[in-house]
């Protein structure tokens, strides 16, 4: 019987409605929080979102949580004293979130209250959040954070962004975009007829890096967020890619081919001293700094097929850290420094993202969908998003680092690629 | 959410129809021998100067040159051979695997092209080596024979 459910729960995927867009939740957990969250209450000229639906739809898409949206409450109460909790626990809510919304010329003012419906006491004293009308998103995503971590005691990600590249095809032309976590609110940050790649955000979330072969050739560029201005980084013959900060935001290291073999490279950002790290016949790409910024994780082939290895800075000292499967690679190292992400393919099957336990070497596969690729993990290290593949079209998943749940995210217009996940701002 | 599945359904369909019209149209062009000749005909003269294929294939995560390749790349360093002509090596890979290694597959491949052609005399200098990685493929199915026309390097 448990299996037959967990069946059920992997293959029939649900969907959740928000705003006009669907993520499809893949495989969901086996229990999550059952949580109600009504329609924030508001008297007034139309709203330009609907915060219950944005904050049901956050909630959704972290795995941790079923929202039970307005149509299946019984009552709906304004206040605590109007909080029948017979009415919730009929529904098998574990929490009600209730709120609501004012304007004065131009501003939205709202606020909410969360109870347990188990313990039928109040957890979140009621909180206001403000904004103007085009920040009504930040608003609902800013509740959703505060929401999130009073459950579960994990820093929510609801208001961090993503860039990402979007690729159109006949004429060929590239997008960086920028947008919220969901993809809503897509902004065109560069445009190019020649391809993008490898976008990763600056340690402070003010800027990003990229390759872009706008000049006909590879070349890494630094651009402000803010101001959009754009800084040429290399232009050196051949290979010029997989910009990675250092924790510290003062270094990129990269790939460069300049002294003939793909190799690892760092440049200090202010006075653009080039340190060469690693040297050997064989490809060395995809470099990805430690936590502590000691070390650099980086892919090669120097035992035949592509693996990552680690390299200690202060000696030179370089290390396997791959061996499960015939393919391990483009490495990133989850915030707490305890897992590697990667790509990962075992001999005979397809590529898929997979996390290794840096101390017992374990790997657990966290995606099965078949041209899995350029993973990025939350800020607060509980999820990942990554590239995939549906039906021909390039489109963005996102799947727990417990590898309990995994969730897609709309498609866009064109195929879209290279997902990066911001810091938290 | 049927009738939009339908509706792609049917789009991929007519998409699907197109193409294989236009490779089977662009395949009897290319296969329709010239005019075979049933009768055995005694010291047919040398085919006419053919043109010497811009391409160069790989097989799949290798960066060496396979026979066909050098055989190819031969007939270029006779052309190419004392002459300042720039010549442009363009490496790539196919779909599968970290977009940042495919780059760095695709220079190995170009570079491999490259040394090859200097080791047959071609002057270093006019050969310049760039790679696309998987940024730029021929053919965009997901099957084998797309992936094999997209492990190549062109010579441009």
């Amino acid at each position: 019987m448990k299996h037959y459910l967990l069946l059920i729960t992997m293959f029939v995927a649900s969907y959740v409605s928000a705003q006009g867009a669907n993520i499809v939740i893949d495989k969901g957990v086996d229990n999550p929080t059952r949580i109600a969250v009504d329609n924030f209450y508001y008297v007034g000229p139309k709203m330009s979102e609907d915060i219950g639906a944005i904050i049901r739809n956050d909630l959704n898409f972290s795995g941790l949580f079923e929202s039970i949206p307005p149509e299946r409450l019984i009552t709906h109460p304004r206040t605590e004293s109007e909080i029948r909790y017979h009415d919730f626990k009929t529904i098998k809510a574990e929490y009600l979130l209730i709120g609501g919304v004012t304007e004065q010329a131009g501003r939205y003012s709202a606020s909410y209250e969360l109870f347990d419906v188990v313990q039928q006491k109040r957890v979140l004293i009621k909180t206001t959040v403000e904004g103007t009308d085009a920040q009504l998103r930040d608003v609902a995503h800013k509740i959703s954070d505060k929401v999130f971590e009073t459950i579960t005691n994990i820093r929510g990600i609801f208001s961090t962004k993503i860039i990402y590249v979007e690729a159109f095809q006949r004429p060929a032309r590239s997008r960086l975009m920028l947008s919220d976590f969901d993809g809503a609110r897509p902004r065109q940050l560069f445009e190019s007829k020649q391809p993008i790649l490898s976008p990763v955000w600056s340690p402070d979330g003010t800027r990003v890096a990229y390759v872009s072969f706008e000049s006909s050739r590879p070349a890494i560029y630094v651009q402000s967020l803010s101001t959009g201005r754009k800084e040429q980084i290399t232009n050196f013959k051949g290979l010029n890619g997989a910009p990675a900060w250092s924790p510290d935001g003062q270094k990129l290291a990269m790939v460069l081919s300049k002294d003939d073999n793909p190799e690892i490279y760092t440049v200090d950002l202010a006075s653009r001293t080039f340190t060469r790290i690693t040297n050997m016949y064989a490809i060395d790409t995809e470099p990805s700094w430690t936590i502590d910024g000691t070390g650099i994780f980086f892919t090669s082939d120097r035992g035949v097929r592509p693996q990552i290895y680690k390299v200690t800075l202060a000696t030179g000292i370089t290390e396997r850290v791959t061996f499960d499967g015939d393919y391990n690679a483009r490495g990133r190292v989850s915030p707490d420094g305890k897992s590697l992400v990667m790509v990962n393919k075992r001999p005979g099957g397809t590529y898929q993202i997979a996390a290794q336990d840096l101390k017992s070497g374990n790997m657990r596969i966290l995606t099965e969908t078949n041209y899995d690729e350029s993973p990025t993990i939350a800020p607060n290290g509980a999820m990942l998003m990554y590239a995939t593949n549906v039906g021909g079209k390039g489109i963005l998943g996102a799947a727990s680092l417990d590898a309990k749940y995994k969730v897609r995210l709309p498609g866009k217009q064109g195929d879209v690629r290279e997902p990066a996940w911001s810091p938290f701002f | 959410m049927i009738t939009k599945a339908i509706k792609q359904g049917l789009t991929f369909a007519v998409v699907m129809a197109f193409l294989v019209g236009c490779s089977s149209a662009s395949d009897k062009k290319t296969t329709t021998p010239p005019a075979p000749t049933p009768a055995p005909v005694v010291e047919a003269p040398a085919p006419v100067v053919k043109e010497v294929a811009n391409v160069v294939y790989f097989d799949f995560d290798k960066y060496d040159l396979t026979p066909e390749a050098r055989a190819i790349l031969l007939a270029h360093a006779e052309k190419l051979k004392g002459s300042s002509v720039a010549v442009r090596l363009e490496g790539h890979a196919d779909e599968r695997g970290s977009r940042e290694y495919n780059m760095a597959l695709g220079e190995k491949r170009a570079k491999a092209a490259r040394d090859f052609l200097v080791l047959q005399g071609v002057k270093a200098a006019s050969l310049e080596v760039v790679s696309y990685g998987e940024e730029r493929p021929v053919a965009t199915g997901q099957e084998e024979t797309s992936y094999s026309q997209n492990r190549r390097v062109e010579i441009k």
